[in-house]
């Protein structure tokens, strides 16, 4: 019997509306940066209960927000893989051949078109897929996966990689990656103006007709402003673990779902668990993508409160749990009725 | 006010209609396509089967037998009158093939034959190829047939002469046994007939 069916269709939906919820919860984000950057900066006030001055700099966030949302789901797979180095993959060698054959194999089995392949210089083994939809998905092998992992293994690591393609968490995930980026870009930008300006509020406001009588105002406001960079990055953050981990549990199942065989990505798992060797290239923004977290060199198998707060991945030991659970219910069903198996 | 009633009563149901026989036709296409990918793979693996016969046969002189039955299966396929003939021969192609790929694990000095390799990987990943896409069309026949059996759909079903697809039978073994890894390259890999490994 094969594992039940993935609803596709109902967790893309469950992605379009996630993906609106991303986009809107970063508008606003940037928004009240920009306004508290207005008001901090002066160019905008309240008089008597009114709003007086140009909010240049709310408008200009939300601008550059519109931009960074279109640019997330247009060009987020280039910028993603430009990020982390990668580079087409081609049949220059067997291995690579084996590689793209074994995508193949796994596109037919999930019935999507083969996604364009590319490999990244990495020792440590790992995987991820981007793209905006199935028929604009790019899925992202290093070297270290390719060198290490048999052709069973790989079957396993890519048919949970077509899985995330098949429901559009490669758009979410690949616009979180880019737009994460962005605000961690921003508000980083944001500490540096602070820095230069040593932090005096009103300098630029002179210039307008707002009140800059109010220094200690203008402190709060400095201060607001400082508390809201720094918390911008968390909240992204946040955003980008919560729309991630769940995931990778559905991914697993889909991946036993296309190659018939819970043993194959089990097997992928508990290799990469042994190996110890974090990715060079897995930056904050991107960590999220990867098929096991690039960062925390695999410590991440405890499961405490911060641990399911603040990582992007659910424990590696907690997944291949699953997966061995999977893999022995099958094993016994397919024994049953093949003594073959 | 009950005219207005009836008609929405009546408009409800002919949306119904048209969307239940919207996705009857959408789930036939997906059965033909799926068939026509399991026919793409099988008609690769006829052109692969000559290249791969005359590249082994030097190295493999004492398997006559199982070079002659692959070669006769394919001939057999390529030239079967119906699909139920070339679905046999089909099967039969398969269980050669894995018979060939099996004893070529005896012949060492076909490993460091590139020309060999490379067409034993090229056959690896169509025989995969083929049991994916045989999976999937399963997979899409399910769905259909689901829809073309269960009501209400059935009644539109069998109204408009939408018929449950039949599913795709290999060798008994298939259903159960995990995709082949046939790669000579991968240490310790045993061959199709190996024991699964845990």
């Amino acid at each position: 019997m094969a594992p039940a069916a993935t609803d596709f269709r109902a967790l893309e939906a469950t992605n379009r509306r996630e993906t609106v919820i991303l986009v809107v919860v970063m508008m606003a984000i940037l928004v009240a940066l920009g306004f508290a950057l207005d008001v901090w900066a002066g160019s905008i006030a309240i008089v008597n209960g009114r709003l007086v001055g140009f909010p240049v700099l709310t408008i200009a966030a939300l601008a550059f927000g519109a931009f960074q949302a279109l640019t997330s789901f247009y060009a987020g797979a280039s910028l993603v893989l430009m990020s982390v180095h990668a580079r087409p993959l081609t049949p220059d060698s067997p291995a690579h051949q084996t590689v793209l054959d074994v995508i193949n194999e796994m596109a037919i089995a999930s019935r999507l078109p083969v996604p364009t392949a590319y490999v990244m210089d990495d020792p440590s083994p790992n995987a991820f897929a981007t793209g905006r939809d199935p028929h604009h998905s790019v899925l992202c092998v290093t070297q270290g996966l390719i060198e290490q992992m048999d052709r069973e293994e790989l079957q396993g690591v890519i048919g949970h990689e077509m899985s995330h393609v098949a429901d559009y968490d490669i758009r979410t995930m690949t616009m979180v990656a880019v737009m994460v980026g962005g605000i961690a870009m921003l508000s980083d930008f944001v500490f540096r103006i602070m820095f230069f300006t040593g932090g005096r509020g009103g300098r630029g406001g002179s210039r307008g007709d707002s009140g800059n009588g109010d220094n200690g105002g203008g402190a709060l406001i400095a201060v607001a402003v400082i508390v809201l960079a720094a918390i911008a990055p968390i909240i992204s953050q946040l955003v980008a673990m919560a729309v991630s981990r769940q995931r990778e549990y559905l991914a697993d199942a889909s991946s036993v779902e296309f190659t018939r065989n819970p043993r194959a990505l089990l097997r992928a798992l508990e290799k990469i668990a042994q190996i110890e060797s974090p990715l060079k290239e897995g930056t904050a923004g991107t960590a999220h993508l990867f098929i096991v977290n690039p960062r925390e060199g695999l410590k991440d198998d405890e499961e405490g409160f911060f641990d399911n707060l603040l990582s992007t991945h659910p424990p590696l030991s907690k997944r291949i749990e699953r997966l061995r659970a999977m893999a022995g219910a099958g094993a016994a069903e397919a024994g049953a009725r093949n003594p073959r198996a | 006010m009950t005219s207005v009633v009836i008609l929405l009563i009546v408009l409800a149901i002919a949306g119904w209609i048209a969307s239940a026989y919207n996705s009857l036709v959408s789930l036939r296409n997906q059965v033909d396509n799926a068939w026509r990918q399991i026919d793409v793979q099988l008609k690769r693996r006829h052109d692969l089967i000559p290249n791969l016969v005359e590249a082994v046969k030097g190295y493999m002189q004492f398997e006559r037998e199982t070079l002659t039955q692959v070669v006769e299966a394919r001939a057999k396929a390529v030239s079967a009158p119906d699909q139920p003939s070339r679905m046999a021969a089909e099967t039969q192609l398969t269980t050669g093939l894995g018979k060939l790929l099996a004893v070529m694990e005896n012949y060492p000095q076909l490993k460091s034959d590139e020309n060999v390799l490379k067409l034993q990987e090229e056959l690896t990943t169509t025989e995969n190829q083929i049991a994916f896409a045989r999976q999937a069309y399963n997979d899409v026949v399910l769905g259909l047939n689901t829809r073309v059996q269960s009501f209400p759909s059935n009644l539109i079903a069998n109204n408009f002469g939408f018929h449950a697809a039949e599913y795709f039978k290999g060798a008994p073994e298939d259903q159960a046994v995990p995709k082949v890894d046939l790669s000579m390259s991968a240490p310790g890999a045993p061959g199709p007939s190996g024991p699964p490994r845990v």
